[in-house]
């Protein structure tokens, strides 16, 4: 009996030396399985908070009350605390909403395109990039919604049979953001949330009071790593990312839409599409660094999230940046080649007018200063790189700004030309966006794990198996 | 349904190709009514259970189509049956100016059939299952692989099939409460 089993391991053994292991790059040597887990786990599971998460969350979260107090102010004494009015009717609010929105990009990005690209080094930053996507349609979402003047009445904008017997345009290009950005939110949730099912199971199984058994419990669905759930589980995660990818490209060219398809100089142009796509990439790649910079630093994630990350999250960002810059030449030339009188003067006025000072600063920081990421010793230092991808950060903003403001303020007809100059509430605001969004962000650190656990073990090389074709 | 004293037993495995292996001698011993259990995927484990084809995919579909279909009506119906307006002579089923939400119709209808049709074909949520009344179950979800037989499979004899899976290599081979 004893010599049987003998020979039955032996047959094991021999087995094994055909299992062919694959190699992991992007991550720090010397992790396995159990190590893997603490670590990250241990950042939620923990009862020390770092003092820094502590300021952090203080600080932030008192912005995210100035919101509060800002949007009850607003709805008591209407959008009129705004510095809108004809010709810039839009002013703060969209050019807050298209840098949220297009902030969010790079999450789904980086979660779902380089998913279907296989690019493993992705499994260490999905998580948070996907949590920052979430938090960041919150803002976005809020400026339409607060600009609407009469925010109460917002449930108008979606199809519902009513009393009134109206219903939403459905040719018009405000009609589709709704839905586009109402879907883009409800499917980032879903993979956000299909991605933490695993990794709720393992703080379920490793938590070590009774309220974090319950809380992670109900999250994770009984959870319990079968082969043919598992099996189920990839197959919906990848469909997600198939159907992720040209949403996420949809979103931001219908954001753009709400421009190209009016008749505003400056705003009609079909180079905008491709244009906001790239633009909103490139911003959240600067925020993706922005976030994982001091992140890693704090919690010393440093062997999940490597120098190669960094690098890598570099390198797209001057990719997607060159596409901007051509953007911004295509939209100067296509200006004078169309001879449109108005084009022309709204283009010579973007880059000599009153708001010229924004048009230069957002030219030399988006297609001059990024070059430097060329430079590996920029890309491979956190904290030259965390300047850098702040600075590129407000460029954005700045090109929102002139894109919105600038365009408006010179309209076809003289008579209705008039300046744009945000007010304290345009102002602060703005800084209670950031804030609810960083105390989101800190509120999701301190209570979900932020690199994806399941997808960092399948980094390590004893997790890839082939076993011989049956004998 | 007999009631059994046990649930069936748990073979407690340390690295993800023992579990593989061990998955493809039992199947080869002839066990059917069997699951494994890891802290990831591992697409040779399923092939191994005989696990190969999903429904995930087809549920997919059917809720893209039926999302694309619904947001294409809901504006046709809304635009040309009960609410037609001329607006500057332009046909009321001006379908173009309809595909950016029928697009992300498709892509809402199909993403929550995947998630949800994941979870349903899974029985999940699923708050209670034998397997977790073993203690050392818990590593499951960190860096332990686990094969579990049930007593309802026919080839099931807690003697023998205690004596087999412990002759697969298992760390450790335990009961599974009922």
């Amino acid at each position: 009996m004893a010599d049987e089993q003998h020979k039955h391991e032996e047959h094991i053994d021999e087995m094994s030396s055909h299992l062919l292991p694959a190699k992991a790059t992007i991550l720090a040597p010397g992790h396995t399985f159990a190590t893997v887990t603490d670590k990250i786990s241990a950042v939620v599971l923990s009862r020390d908070t770092p003092a820094a998460w502590l300021i952090a969350t203080g600080g932030f979260g008192l912005l995210a009350v100035w919101l509060l107090f800002a949007t009850a102010y607003q709805l008591a004494r209407g959008i009129g605390i705004w510095g809108v009015n004809v010709p810039v009717a839009w002013g703060f609010a969209i050019v807050n909403f298209v840098w949220w929105i297009g902030i969010g990009h790079a999450g789904t990005l980086i979660s779902a395109i380089l998913l279907l690209l296989k690019q493993k080094w992705r499994n260490s930053i999905n998580r948070f990039a996907e949590a920052m996507t979430l938090f960041a349609v919150m803002c976005a979402g809020y400026y339409p919604v607060m600009h609407l003047g009469r925010p109460w009445l917002a449930y108008w904008l979606f199809p519902y049979p009513n009393t009134m017997g109206v219903w939403p345009q459905f040719r018009s290009a405000l009609v589709w953001d709704v839905f586009a950005v109402s879907t883009y939110f409800t499917v980032s949730l879903i993979f956000w949330y299909q991605g933490l099912i695993p990794d709720l199971a393992t703080l379920r199984d490793r938590s070590q009071n009774k309220a974090g058994r319950i809380i992670y419990g109900i999250l994770a669905m009984g959870w319990r790593g079968s082969a043919r759930h598992w099996k189920r589980y990839d197959s919906s995660y990848r469909l997600l990312a198939g159907l992720a990818t040209p949403l996420v490209i949809s979103v931001h060219t219908v954001v753009s839409f709400d421009f190209a398809i009016a008749l505003v100089p400056g705003w009609h142009t079909s180079i905008f599409p491709p244009y906001f796509v790239a633009g909103a990439i490139y911003s959240g790649f600067a925020m993706v660094l922005v976030l994982a910079i001091p992140i890693r630093r704090i919690y010393g994630l440093d062997d999940f999230i490597t120098i190669k990350h960094l690098d890598n999250c570099a390198k797209l960002m001057l990719a997607t940046g060159e596409i901007v810059a051509y953007g911004y030449i295509i939209e100067s030339f296509m200006a004078w080649y169309s001879g449109d009188i108005y084009d022309r003067y709204v283009m010579l006025d973007r880059m000599g007018g009153k708001y010229a000072v924004f048009y230069i600063c957002l030219i030399s920081i988006n297609v001059f200063f990024v070059q430097v990421l060329w430079l590996r010793r920029i890309r491979t230092s956190p904290s030259l790189l965390f300047i850098a991808s702040v600075i590129v950060l407000a460029a954005m903003w700045l090109e929102r700004f002139v894109i919105v403001v600038q365009s408006l303020h010179r309209d076809f007809l003289p008579s209705s030309w008039a300046m744009y100059y945000p007010t304290f509430w345009d102002i602060t605001q703005f800084l209670g966006t950031i804030g609810l969004f960083a105390f989101g962000m800190l509120m999701f650190i301190r209570f979900l794990p932020m690199i994806s656990i399941f997808e960092i073990r399948e980094l390590l090389p004893e997790a890839h198996v082939t076993l011989q074709e049956a004998d | 349904m007999r009631e059994l004293p046990i649930w069936g037993l748990i073979a407690e495995f340390t690295s993800a190709a023992d579990l593989a292996l061990a998955t493809r001698r039992a199947r080869e011993a002839g066990y059917r009514r069997m699951d494994a259990y890891s802290p990831f995927g591992i697409e040779a484990v399923s092939s191994e259970l005989g696990f190969e084809y999903t429904r995930v995919p087809l549920v997919c579909l059917l809720g893209g189509i039926l999302g694309g279909l619904g947001g294409f009506f809901l504006q046709y119906w809304i635009h040309v049956l009960n609410f037609p307006q001329n607006i500057g002579g332009r046909p009321l089923n001006s379908w173009p100016a309809y595909i950016v939400v029928m697009f992300e119709c498709t892509i809402l209808g199909a993403s929550l059939s995947a998630l949800l049709g994941m979870l349903a074909l899974n029985g999940l949520p699923q708050p209670y299952h034998p397997v977790f009344n073993v203690p050392r179950f818990a590593l499951a979800s960190k860096d332990r692989f686990f094969l579990a037989i049930e007593s309802a499979d026919p080839k099931f004899d807690i003697h023998n099939t205690f004596r087999f899976l412990q002759g697969l290599g298992a760390r450790d081979v335990q009961e599974i409460p009922n």
